[in-house]
């Protein structure tokens, strides 16, 4: 085994190879040209994969994905509650292929960042100059007490949409009225932070149409939430929060909320205090990177450090990582972010292989929340670089939230710009 | 209009020339851009409810942002994002999304309406929103936006929210006498027809 030390001095031996290399290439066309491969087809990889193609036609591009479809987390809460169909968040890679990017569905089963190959379980291997991986997350199921994956078969996360948002749904169709549904919310950094809260509307959305004797209840880790000023005014004033007949009841952690286990045979879940019985339970665990960046070795703690300009791993070079799997704070794990961040380590990359300092960053989340009919919110920042601190800070003096002050007019508008949002980024990503 | 641009480029040069700091830690405009795509589309051409930036007038996007900067020009979120970029960055922006070409928005519309608002554009809005309003002008391009967006826009006109210049309010006052707000519902299904 190579220590870290040797290795980094290795692997920096090899950049400079690597580099001199992408030059020489340089010399001959008029891009850099440079061999890059992309593995993980979410937000964040299918972005980086595009951009790259428009920003260098000349970089030969391959993208391994395990999945010929790829179903959005983002706009998933919807299909809970009826509002969407599965299809809506479905995209394929032919977007991708036409713009030249290889396409390739096979799982990624090492990567061997000295020899700078990726190696599939199918076999084949894939030489890379620049790699870019993006697996997306992983769950802690050991934080709850009798959670496992297979329980997650009955209890769904739907926190990966696919089946599990499938499953989830056929169970609040299937439940009686009058019944119980829990969300968990995650402790620690997550993907989507409004995401539970939405979900939590959108279910009360469905309840109140279909099921008005029904309830949900949020048992949260936290004691208080993303947009949670805007989420309760909007839960007073359609899903009558804060009355004996509300359609939410939210119990904060220190109310006795923390979600510590659950029997799935019972359906009762195991809070800090005291336990709760349930018709529908969707626990959202607490969250780690994909397993690829921990089987990479570009993980410490739960997620991957990198250089936040290029998105380059701080442990293997000429690696980078994108979206939820990496540690891009202050920027939070969204949708939005990841895709963004794609652009800034595509450019980055582009910069790299022709040999030149990459240019500045710069970074932007929106973050949209659809609460119910024509009712939605949103959080918007702009975030700029700290090339010393290797720190992404949000440019003071803007972003925020919708004000609490905003008329019906400006939270329909919202809604549509939530739905205009969604076709703009998923066509952004795949198209 | 061209000798603006000149004047422009030779300012922005100056003010380079004079910063190499700033300059080194200000984004370029294909950047600056490509982090609005996922509302605005990829290379500012939407294909959803929100407008396209593509095409329009460095001119008209630098003053539209100045004024959710400084409140003038209401919005929903870009007063908060637009708070987020300095001067010379939004100008950055402009001339970058200046020189993408506009790609039309696919949607539904009446064909009825259209031929009826394209007898509407011709008599009051071909004057300074020409070719159809396919050409970018003052005022954007208007051909091939999202009818959505256009609704909001025409009712914030309308309504006094956004302020219309006095030659585009008497051409408006114009065009309620003769058609009422039907009139205005069809010049938006013909701007939406043109794909």
């Amino acid at each position: 085994m190579i220590s870290r030390r040797n290795f980094i001095k290795l692997s920096g031996g090899a950049i400079a190879v690597g580099s001199l290399a992408a030059c020489a290439g340089g010399l001959s066309g008029k891009g850099a040209g440079g061999k890059v491969v992309v593995i993980g087809g979410g937000t964040g990889g299918a972005t980086a994969a595009k951009y790259l193609r428009m920003f260098d036609p000349t970089i030969e591009v391959t993208l391994i994905e395990a999945n010929p479809t790829y179903h959005t987390c983002y706009m998933s809460n919807e299909v809970l509650s009826g509002e969407r169909t599965m299809d809506s968040i479905a995209f394929g890679y032919d977007g991708l292929r036409q713009r030249g990017v290889r396409v390739v569905h096979d799982l990624v089963t090492g990567i061997d960042p000295i020899g700078r190959v990726v190696t599939t379980k199918g076999g084949d291997k894939f030489a890379y100059d620049r790699a870019i991986v993006s697996p997306g997350i992983d769950f802690k199921w050991a934080a709850i007490e009798g959670h496992s994956p297979e329980v997650a078969n009955t209890i769904p996360h739907a926190w990966k949409a696919g089946s599990q948002t499938v499953l989830l749904r056929n169970q609040l169709t299937a439940m009686k009225d009058g019944g119980t549904v829990v969300i968990a919310p995650p402790s620690g950094a997550y993907r989507c932070p409004p995401g539970p809260y939405e979900r939590a509307s959108q279910i009360a959305h469905y309840l109140k149409k279909h099921k008005p004797k029904s309830k949900v209840l949020i048992l949260d880790s936290g004691d208080k939430f993303a947009k949670q000023g805007l989420f309760m005014q909007g839960w007073k004033r359609m899903y009558g929060y804060g009355t004996d007949k509300s359609l939410i009841e939210w119990v904060s952690a220190a109310q006795g909320g923390k979600v510590e286990g659950v029997d799935a045979k019972n359906m009762r879940v195991q809070a800090a205090v005291e336990s709760f019985k349930a018709d529908v339970i969707n626990i959202i665990p607490p969250q780690k990177a994909g397993k690829l960046a921990f089987d990479a070795g570009l993980t410490e703690g739960d997620w991957c450090p990198i250089n936040k300009k290029t998105f380059e791993s701080k442990i293997h070079p000429n690696i980078h990582v994108l979206g939820d799997a990496s540690n891009a704070a202050g920027m939070p794990k969204s949708g939005y972010s990841a895709n963004v961040q794609a652009k800034v380590c595509a450019m980055a990359v582009r910069d790299l292989l022709a040999g030149r300092e990459p240019g500045f960053p710069s970074y932007q989340n929106t973050c949209y929340s659809i609460v119910g009919d024509d009712y939605g919110i949103s959080v918007s920042v702009v975030y700029s670089f700290d090339e010393e601190k290797n720190q992404i800070i949000a440019v003071k003096g803007a972003g925020g939230v919708t004000p609490k002050e905003a008329t019906l007019e400006d939270l329909r508008r919202e809604m549509h710009y939530a739905h205009g949002w969604y076709a703009n980024i998923t066509n952004d990503i795949f198209g | 209009m061209n000798s603006k641009i000149v004047l422009r480029n030779i300012v922005l040069a100056g003010g380079v020339a004079l910063s190499s700091t700033a300059w080194a830690a200000t984004p370029s405009g294909e950047m600056l851009g490509a982090t609005c795509a996922a509302c605005h589309g990829t290379n500012g051409s939407s294909v959803g409810i929100l407008p396209s930036l593509a095409s329009t007038p460095a001119s008209y996007f630098v003053d539209s942002m100045k004024g959710f900067k400084s409140g003038t020009r209401k919005a929903t979120v870009m007063d908060r994002v637009a708070k987020g970029y300095s001067d010379e960055e939004i100008q950055l922006m402009g001339d970058f999304f200046e020189a993408q070409k506009v790609v039309p928005m696919k949607q539904k519309f009446e064909s009825v309406k259209a031929s009826q608002g394209k007898k509407l554009h011709d008599k009051y809005c071909e004057k300074c929103h020409e070719d159809g309003g396919r050409k970018p002008d003052e005022g954007g391009v208007l051909a091939g936006q999202s009818m959505i967006y256009l609704t909001f826009s025409m009712a914030d006109f309308l309504s006094g929210d956004r302020e219309m210049d006095k030659k585009m309010k008497r051409k408006v006052d114009e065009l309620l006498e003769e058609s009422d707000k039907a009139g205005i519902d069809a010049l938006i299904h013909f701007y939406g027809s043109q794909q």
